[in-house]
């Protein structure tokens, strides 16, 4: 934020949220908020120019372990992205792995001023934390894995979703997180043992299942006024078939009351949950089946994991999907398993248009976005870095925007695109207002960060604003993905921070966290079990633990009330 | 007296943090739990620098610390070619402002890693790591191997807290139900408790481990009665004691690292982990000696890219490891100009890197004096870390924990000192006109 007045004038503002469709407009900002008007600003001509609110991206691995150990064994994707360090700019290395200054700067010449670290696995929140800080412009947050952990299996297996409540409760104070995110629950613990579990196997020793898991963790959830619902990963990623357990997994929080008119799940990457067949043989899309779900209910958001075709850095804290995926490579392959909570892997991955199985993953992801009706469904990603690197969102913008881009990229993709997929008999074309949508708008409204002044432009939002260099008219689709990739003017917080595709400024991000606040007793007695955990189990203290204030140095903090 | 719980150790990467200390007159009076002997003296601390000094006709002579902070920044602003070694044994903290003045100065920054797991790290970027936390071990481990790695001697709560001797969930009566597997050219003394000792010969470690993966993969057929000094008989036993344990887990230490095959020993490592898991859970962790060389990686790879020996002369990040790591540079007497941190090179490098260094201007931050003490031109005295200051460090897992501040000081901490020094050297490029 900085102190003083700005004027946005003539621009083309698009700003869903407000119910803002391309309309002519000026935004004043003043002391880093938007207001109705300034004084004696500072003023930017946007000439009739594209202007959005800051960008929100819902779900990217931007910081922390995996993404670390991804750089650390990668140095030949480090050495692609290099570019010198500048009077305003610290050296930036990588490509799908970028280092975490070159993370910052990507983003915001991007126009996006807010990115949700995925995956934070508690025991190593602290990682997290210190990487976010070294990611500048960005304001962030980040969700912590709850759903491998012991506790939680431990609470779902006896029914106690108020002591359940609790132990979220703590997880989310201890790792300064966001809210709950679960990655293959149950599946990861499996792993642990080298094995794996489809929605409805029991795991190992604690005979529950991943379907008991996911509701459980959705009403626990649902015991807080928490801006964000449960955050899933669900079982049985990247299997061709899989979204006979994609579609069961929606379906297991269907009658559970969100606390305020949000869904009860968010379903992340839906890409790589979206797949038929029996085999790599016979892979097909079911993109159709799953948005047909998506048109029909009212309980549930996606997000894309829509892929960018080239090599990448695989990483999830779903181990045993990883190992499949190394099986099928032969490349490196890191594992890392956290004792209680959870676990990930790491590997490199091509994505070609000369393979089938990787066309027919391209299609899918685009195909989500064309199949849902309502773009408030659905957020804009790539899953970073796992479908590809989140710079190749201006790539699928521009896909979504122009069939005649689609139907030319059709030709150089494998053929079965035409017999497998029903890519190319969609006629569909995105404008600009649902891409503000899917790219910010969603996403805000979907963490309930639109409370907390990202991802639109009403009075008392935060001054992050991003200027396009293309008129509203522009139909040719290279031109819309060069635009979306180098902003004229990215603001944040009323600072210009990248001036015609330059970074500027680079001031600090904020980091933004949610309270959820539990009743004493509750947490009392939960404690007795957690406290056991940590004498016996944990290979760190109780008192160790949490993340301590000092990680913050920019903490903006969300309290999430006891539903009564 | 205060007594002080959850104390954490700032010696070796086991990174214990149970310990409980006794704090009177600001001062560590007593150990009362949780630290090995080493790290309980590391607590009750010893012999310090007292002042930082500058060398004037060939006797260091105390001074200020500004003025000491002032002298290094004169003599990095001026290097042509300066070096920032070290940085394994202070905190994250520091680690990142001594990332931004090798940025800022175009130094090479490095760490010791370069001279202990750098070859592991080779082999990581060759075929990756399939690992754990240390608490997964303790859980669920039932066949522990510790190769080249002898943890009795250098890091003693290694087996007690996480592995061999440690108390989990799946291994609750400790070693009773566990085994020990050792691997190492002498009957160390963790290898006297081993339930299986191989005693290999020196710089056969590839071979065995070749003969190991050969097993495990189904081509026993291949192996000759004898390898590496190892009867073909108690490798077939081995590897069936791999092949039978619900989690097997291999540790590694230099003895893998420095003998001949080097980062080939470890990708062989590796590639036998992963042949292993084809048939059970199988993983595998570098022993990491100081408390915070897993730290250092971690800062230098998220900051630059790259996790050791990074050249920043270019303006940007350029790791070529041989190339660019500090003993190479030394050798080929390119810099003219270092900065040693929390480190002791004085003992550490080969006699040529110690000649050379006797020739260049050198600037040693640490607690403790030490060889380094010796031949260095500027020496700036810091608070201990996990005694005196605070701050992030990973353990041998990349599991991080804070160290906690036991007593209060008059000394700089490493923080402290680099963002001196780095203000310093903005202020002379400043009016330098750059
Ligand atoms: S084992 Fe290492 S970390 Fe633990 S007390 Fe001893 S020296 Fe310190
Ligand atoms: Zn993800």
């Amino acid at each position: 934020m900085v102190e003083g007045e700005l004027l946005i004038r003539n621009g083309v503002v698009y700003d869903p949220i407000n119910g803002v469709n391309g309309e002519k407009k000026d935004i004043s900002i003043r002391d880093g908020k938007v207001v109705e008007e300034v004084t004696n600003p500072k003023v930017i001509d946007a000439e009739g120019r594209v202007v959005m609110p800051g960008g929100v991206d819902i779900h990217s691995h931007i910081a922390g372990g995996k993404v670390n150990a991804g750089r650390l064994f990668r140095p030949e994707d480090g050495r692609k992205g290099r570019e010198t360090k500048t009077k305003v700019c610290r050296a930036q290395s990588g490509y799908s792995v970028p280092n975490t200054f070159a993370t910052g700067y990507r983003y915001a010449k991007m126009g996006y001023t807010f990115v949700m670290e995925a995956a934070m696995p508690p025991l190593a929140a602290r990682h997290t934390h210190e990487e976010m800080v070294d990611i500048p412009i960005l304001d962030n947050a980040a969700m912590p894995l709850i759903d491998n952990n012991w506790m939680t299996m431990e609470y779902v297996k006896s029914g106690d979703t108020d002591l359940l409540a609790a132990y979220i409760a703590w997880m989310i104070k201890a790792t300064k997180g966001y809210g709950v995110k679960v990655v293959n629950p149950g599946g990861t613990e499996a792993w642990a043992w080298a094995k794996n579990c489809d929605i409805n196997d029991a795991v190992p020793y604690f005979d529950v299942t991943p379907a008991e898991i996911v509701k459980g963790l959705a009403e626990a959830t649902e015991k807080f006024e928490m801006p964000h619902s449960i955050h899933v990963h669900g079982n049985m990623l990247g299997h061709p078939g899989n979204f006979e357990t994609t579609l069961a997994t929606y379906d297991l929080v269907k009658g559970i009351k969100p606390y305020r008119n949000r869904p009860t799940m968010h379903a992340t990457h839906t890409q790589f949950h979206s797949y038929g067949g029996t085999s790599w043989r016979d892979f097909e899309s079911k993109a159709g089946a799953i948005a047909d779900y998506v048109n029909k209910n009212e309980h549930l958001s996606i997000d894309l994991g829509s892929i960018i075709l080239g090599d990448t850095t695989t990483m999830t804290a779903d181990g045993p999907m990883e190992y499949s995926l190394y099986q099928i490579t032969g490349r490196k392959w890191t594992n890392h398993d956290v004792e209680l909570e959870t676990g990930s892997g790491i590997t490199p991955f091509l994505y070609s248009g000369k393979s089938p199985v990787n066309t027919i993953q391209w299609a899918i992801g685009q195909e989500l976005a064309l199949l849902v009706k309502d773009p408030w469904k659905l957020a804009l990603t790539t899953d970073h870095p796992n479908a590809g690197p989140f710079i190749g969102y201006p790539i699928i913008i521009s896909m979504l925007m122009s069939k005649r881009r689609r139907d030319e990229s059709a030709e150089d993709m494998h053929k079965v695109i035409f017999d497998r997929a029903e890519y190319s008999s969609i006629d569909r074309e995105y404008d600009l207002n649902e891409i503000a949508i899917i790219t910010r708008g969603m996403a805000a409204k979907t963490l309930g960060l639109h409370e907390h002044g990202k991802g639109h432009l009403g009075v008392g939002a935060d001054g992050d604003v991003a200027i396009y260099d293309i008129s509203p008219e522009e139909r040719d689709a290279g031109k819309i993905q060069k635009a979306f990739l180098n902003t004229k003017y990215t603001i944040k917080g009323g600072e210009v921070v990248v001036k015609d595709g330059e970074v500027v400024a680079t001031p600090a991000g904020r980091t933004i966290f949610v309270t959820p606040e539990c009743d004493d007793k509750l947490t009392e007695e939960m404690m007795v079990k957690l406290k056991d955990k940590f004498d016996h189990y944990y290979s760190v203290t109780f008192n160790n633990y949490p993340v301590q204030d000092a990680y913050l140095p920019n903490p903006y903090e969300i309290k999430a009330p006891w539903r009564s | 007296m205060v007594e002080i719980t959850d104390v954490v150790c700032s010696l070796c990467g086991c990174v214990c943090d149970d310990i409980v200390v006794e704090v009177e007159d600001n001062k560590v009076t007593k150990v009362k739990k949780g630290a090995c002997s080493v790290g309980k003296s590391k607590l009750m601390g010893h012999g310090r620098i007292e002042s930082p000094a500058i060398r004037d006709n060939g006797t260091l002579k105390n001074c200020s610390y500004d003025d000491a902070i002032k002298k290094a920044a004169e003599i990095l602003a001026a290097a042509r070619r300066p070096l920032l070694y070290g940085w394994s044994s202070t905190v994250c903290e520091a680690d990142k402002v001594g990332v931004e003045l090798a940025e800022e100065i175009g130094a090479v920054i490095d760490n010791t890693a370069s001279v202990c797991h750098g070859p592991s790290v080779l082999a990581i970027q060759d075929v990756g790591l399939p690992s754990c936390t240390l608490g997964q071990v303790k859980n669920r481990a039932d066949l522990v191997i510790y190769w080249g790695a002898n943890p009795a001697a250098a890091h003693a709560n290694h087996m007690k807290r996480y592995s061999y001797i440690s108390k989990g969930y799946w291994t609750e009566e400790g070693k009773k139900n566990k085994k020990l597997v050792v691997v190492d050219v002498r009957r160390t003394a963790t290898a006297k408790m081993a339930d299986v000792f191989l005693q290999i010969e020196q710089g056969k470690d590839y071979l065995v481990f070749s003969a190991l993966r050969a097993m495990l993969l189904g081509y026993e057929d291949v192996v000759p009665e004898e390898v590496g000094g190892i009867s073909k008989k108690d490798l077939l036993e081995t590897v069936r004691m791999m092949k039978e344990a619900k989690f097997g887990m291999i540790f590694f230490g230099m003895g893998a690292t420095h003998t001949r095959g080097r980062h080939n020993n470890v990708v062989n490592a590796i590639q036998t982990t992963r042949a292993a898991h084809t048939h059970t859970k199988f993983s595998i962790m570098p022993m990491r000696g100081h408390y915070n060389v897993a730290g250092i990686n971690q800062v230098c790879t998220w900051e630059t890219g790259f996790p050791f020996a990074v050249d920043l002369s270019r303006g940007y990040a350029w790791y070529n490891p041989g190339e660019t790591s500090s003993t190479d540079l030394l050798v080929r007497r390119e810099c003219d100009a270092a900065l040693f941190i929390a480190t002791d090179p004085g003992a550490h490098f080969p006699g040529e890197s110690i000649r050379h260094l006797s020739k260049i201007p050198v600037i040693q931050i640490d607690p403790f004096p030490n060889p380094t003490t010796e031949f260095a031109d500027v020496v700036i005295p810091c608070a201990i870390s996990g005694v005196e200051a605070e701050g992030n460090v990973y353990r041998m897992d990349n599991i991080p924990i804070r160290l906690r501040k036991l007593v209060d000081t008059e000394y700089m901490a490493d923080e402290e000192i680099m963002k001196g020094i780095l203000e310093e050297v903005r202020a002379i490029k400043e009016k330098e006109g750059e």
